[in-house]
């Protein structure tokens, strides 16, 4: 049998690396992939706790489909900002865009 | 090692190596397969865990309209940084460092919890857990409550996200 500890190293790593992505790439669309990845490793976790602590209540998997619903909500409105601005200064590296920057 | 486990390092290979593929590679779009490749492999550990609605789910709503959604955003922001220039920034490796200091903290913090080499209870034969899922969602006594707060978080997101990218002129 695999144990919980498979499952919580793994989705740590797969955090570690989103975070990485986040922080490290210039493309603003990057970026969102990287959280996609944190938000992934996220649900491993919740999924994980689920069926390993207490099947019988939902708990686990009705939190992990929230975070689906707010992972979709996320992107669409992230990649929205991102074409938005991308109209607007034709760029979308994350540091050129200083339009609140004093 | 039984097959379960095999099939885990497997899909646990395939999940991390394709996740710093896509925080890694230069041309967005190559990024944005691999996260798909990565989002099958959390579908595989789902239906490893008996969460196959939620494997289903993520197939068709991650796959079919997340990592769509990022292939076309790249195609229409895409003239200006093809494959030129640096693709991550100057402070890249303090970046590195904050992510192994994460997964350092993570694996030390849940090494230290008592219930971490715990092993899956069996669930009980006649147990239905995704008509157990449905019914929790839909259960005044459960979660409908923010089951419906969800819904109506993902039609402001859309008619935002409509707003944000609509073309004036």
């Amino acid at each position: 049998m695999i144990p919980l500890s498979w499952y919580l190293i793994l989705s740590a790593a797969l955090f570690s690396i989103g975070l990485f992505g986040v922080l490290a790439r210039r493309n603003a669309v990057a970026i969102l992939l990287g959280v996609e990845l944190m938000l992934n490793a996220v649900n491993i976790n919740l999924v994980a706790f689920w069926r390993y602590l207490d099947p019988a209540v939902m708990t686990g998997q009705v939190f992990a489909i929230i975070v689906f619903a707010v992972a979709a909500a996320e992107v669409a409105v992230g990649l929205g900002l991102i074409i938005s601005v991308y109209r607007q200064r034709s760029t979308i590296v994350a540091e050129d865009i200083d339009l609140l920057k004093w | 090692m039984t097959a379960l486990q095999v099939l885990f390092i497997l899909s646990a290979a395939v999940i991390l190596g394709s996740a710093l593929m896509v925080v890694t590679v230069r041309n967005l779009i190559h990024a944005a397969l691999w996260l798909i490749v990565t989002l099958f492999g959390v579908a595989v550990l789902y239906a490893m865990l008996n969460a196959s609605f939620l494997a289903l789910v993520q197939v068709v709503v991650y796959i079919g309209a997340i990592a769509i959604l990022f292939i076309f955003a790249v195609m229409l922001t895409r003239k200006e940084m093809r494959d030129r220039g640096p693709q991550l920034n100057k402070t890249w490796w303090l970046a590195g460092i904050i992510g192994l200091l994460t997964f350092g903290g993570l694996a030390w913090l849940l090494n230290n919890w008592s219930g971490f080499w715990k092993t899956a209870g069996v669930i009980p034969a006649g147990a239905d857990t995704m008509r157990d899922l449905g019914v929790a969602l839909v259960s005044p006594n459960a979660y409908v409550l923010p089951f419906e707060v969800a819904s109506v978080l993902l039609l402001a997101a859309l008619i935002g996200a409509v707003y944000l990218a609509f073309n004036r002129k």
